[in-house]
């Protein structure tokens, strides 16, 4: 008898076991904890002027946002967005064109892939700020200067390539290469099945390694701190913020560039929702011909 | 049929044999240029001397000298083994409940995957700004002080809350636990269900089943899970500075102190130590456990 309604749900029968309501409050308790404290100091960055780090609130206005953005001893924050950006949509475009690739290389078993896999793990596990003395030395060595848009811009991708492939193994694993084999058959050209078939395929993958190609390098900071030269990037300007400014604007700051990471994930979440909503219904459709 | 033969007997340096090859050029590229290459420099120059901030070629054991018989090192090396052990031990618990919550736990499949998207969403927001956000809720006056001292529990503030071994702790439980989820999520996932059921036939209860069943057949993932929360926690400088107040230093903010003033072959020397001891910790950790099985699915 419970054997045969457990089979839904491994732990228990229909009415749900205890274990549900203690596990339920683990991790409601760890949605609390990992989202509580983010909105404290999006809350603490609308304060008025007489504003302090801490609660309790005292007025209600923009004006630590104005400080940041208009406010030269808080640093400068538009011009370290104005490299960040660029760069982190250079280390996204990068990293999906790269991980697409060398995910299509790795169904085949090819001479050194194995090396070539762990060699990527390292570069994921490595400390960060090793890598980033070593590419700052190897540049300083070399007589090249250290600049957002090459040393930093390869720093990040030591970084957002792991991740970029680690996830299209996970697509190429569900994905059936009879797809290609019907295209190739029906007289498709190697481009053509690629161009065709394989990329509109793999396409809500590709949005995800986007996302975390953008997001990954927008907040990079370790790998990018001994390699981006004169000018910073938005992660180093929060990181010198917190050793010499004392105020809500670095609340502010948060409140802004995360604002930013959240608009990028829910155009990136939806567009893969819209997607796959479409295929289920063209599938339905098709069904129903 | 056709094609498949003729591709079968193609000469060993077609295209279809090339192209593997050529899709992974650009990966490889990256991987020697900005991995590869950057790390045998700082092998190389943990070898130079150094004298007036001036970096000079030689072939020097000085900086290894220096790293290895400083009482400072060691301590370093004993500061964040245990901040990694703390955390490994509060991540995991963490991880492996919320993945077990929402691979066995929630029936619909659409709410699983919304429940895991708002595990991860944070990830993809700055870790400076998470750090940070911490410090108005631990501080003197923060939230959780006012709170204690509103309920009657402490009449003082309890100031081990900021700037302190636990501080820095719970940064990196709020930072890294998703490394740890994302991966005992992923071979929960894969467990046949039916094996909960032979498991009940045979008379395991729920806590045998656990033990039994589900904790060997996730060991992969929180293998995994483990390397990468150890692996950050020991490769991490700015949590410990900040979180610690300046009081705690750790291996890698040691290197940073050496870079700011320039001893670039000090933190070199000791930046092979740090990694030749993690690598041999993963090598070893990876005799034991099949992780690229694990990564690439089985292939």
């Amino acid at each position: 008898m419970a054997t045969a309604v457990s089979r839904a749900n491994p732990p228990g029968p229909d009415r749900r076991p205890w274990t549900f309501y203690a596990l339920g409050a683990v991790f409601a308790g760890y949605v609390a904890f990992l989202y509580g404290p983010m909105l404290c100091i999006y809350v603490l960055s609308f304060q008025g002027p007489r504003g302090a780090l801490a609660f309790p609130m005292r007025g209600l206005s923009l004006f630590w946002f104005r400080q940041l953005l208009f406010q030269a001893d808080t640093g400068d924050i538009l011009g370290a967005l104005s490299r960040s950006l660029p760069l982190a949509l250079i280390v996204m475009t990068l990293t999906v064109l790269i991980s697409l690739a060398a995910g299509l290389a790795f169904r085949s078993r090819f001479r050194g892939s194995g090396a070539l896999f762990y060699l990527v793990i390292a570069s994921l596990v490595a400390p960060g700020y090793v890598l980033s003395i070593g590419i700052g030395l190897m540049f300083q060595l070399l007589g090249f200067e250290t600049s957002w848009y090459t040393s930093a811009l390869g720093a990040q991708l030591s970084w957002t390539l792991p991740f970029g492939l680690l996830i299209m193994f996970a697509i190429f694993g569900r994905f059936s290469s009879a797809y290609e084999e019907a295209a190739r058959d029906l007289g498709a050209s190697s481009a053509q099945s690629m161009w065709l078939v394989v990329v509109p395929i793999l396409l809500p993958g590709m949005i995800a390694v986007a996302l975390f190609g953008f997001t990954l390098s927008y907040d990079e900071f370790a790998r990018t701190l001994q390699t981006t030269g004169a000018t910073n990037t938005v992660p180093i300007e929060i990181w010198s913020m917190t050793q010499n400014v004392t105020s809500p604007s670095i609340y502010a700051l948060g409140t802004l560039t995360t604002a930013l990471s959240f608009l990028v994930i829910g155009t990136a979440l939806t567009s893969i929702g819209v997607i796959q909503k479409r295929r289920i219904n063209r599938a339905k459709t098709l069904a129903g011909a | 049929m056709l094609t498949l033969t003729q591709r079968s007997v193609a000469s060993p340096f077609s295209w279809t044999r090339l192209r593997p090859y050529l899709q992974v050029m650009p990966l490889v590229a990256v991987m020697m240029v900005f991995v590869v290459a950057p790390l045998c420099f700082v092998v190389a120059v943990s070898f130079f001397r150094y004298d007036n901030f001036e970096v000079i070629p030689d072939f020097s054991l000085e900086n290894y000298q220096s790293v290895l018989t400083s009482h400072l090192t060691l301590s370093l090396y004993l500061t964040m083994l245990k901040l990694a052990a703390f955390t490994w031990v509060f991540t995991l618990l963490i991880g492996f409940s919320v993945a077990y919550f929402l691979v066995f736990h929630v029936r619909n499949r659409t709410v699983a995957i919304g429940l895991f998207l708002l595990c991860t969403v944070p990830f993809w927001t700055s870790n400076v700004i998470r750090m940070i956000s911490w410090l108005p809720l631990l501080g003197k006056q923060g939230v959780i002080n006012s709170a204690l001292m509103f309920l009657g529990l402490t009449d003082k503030p309890l100031t081990f809350l900021l700037f302190s071994d636990f501080s820095v702790i719970v940064s990196y439980v709020h930072l890294f636990t998703i490394f740890m989820i994302v991966p005992i999520f992923n071979t929960m996932s894969r467990i046949d269900r039916s094996l909960f059921e032979a498991a009940t036939d045979a008379g395991a209860g729920r806590f045998g089943t656990l033990v039994l069943v589900v904790l060997p057949l996730t060991k992969s993932g929180i293998v995994l899970g483990s390397i990468f929360v150890v692996t950050l926690v020991m490769g991490d400088f700015y949590v410990v500075r900040v979180m610690s107040g300046g009081t705690d230093a750790s291996v890698v903010s040691a290197m940073y102190d050496d870079i700011s003033t320039l001893l670039f072959p000090h933190a070199a020397a000791s930046a092979v130590i740090l990694v030749t001891l993690l690598t041999l910790m993963v090598a070893a950790i990876l005799r034991v456990v099949n992780v690229r099985g694990e990564l690439t699915g089985g292939r």
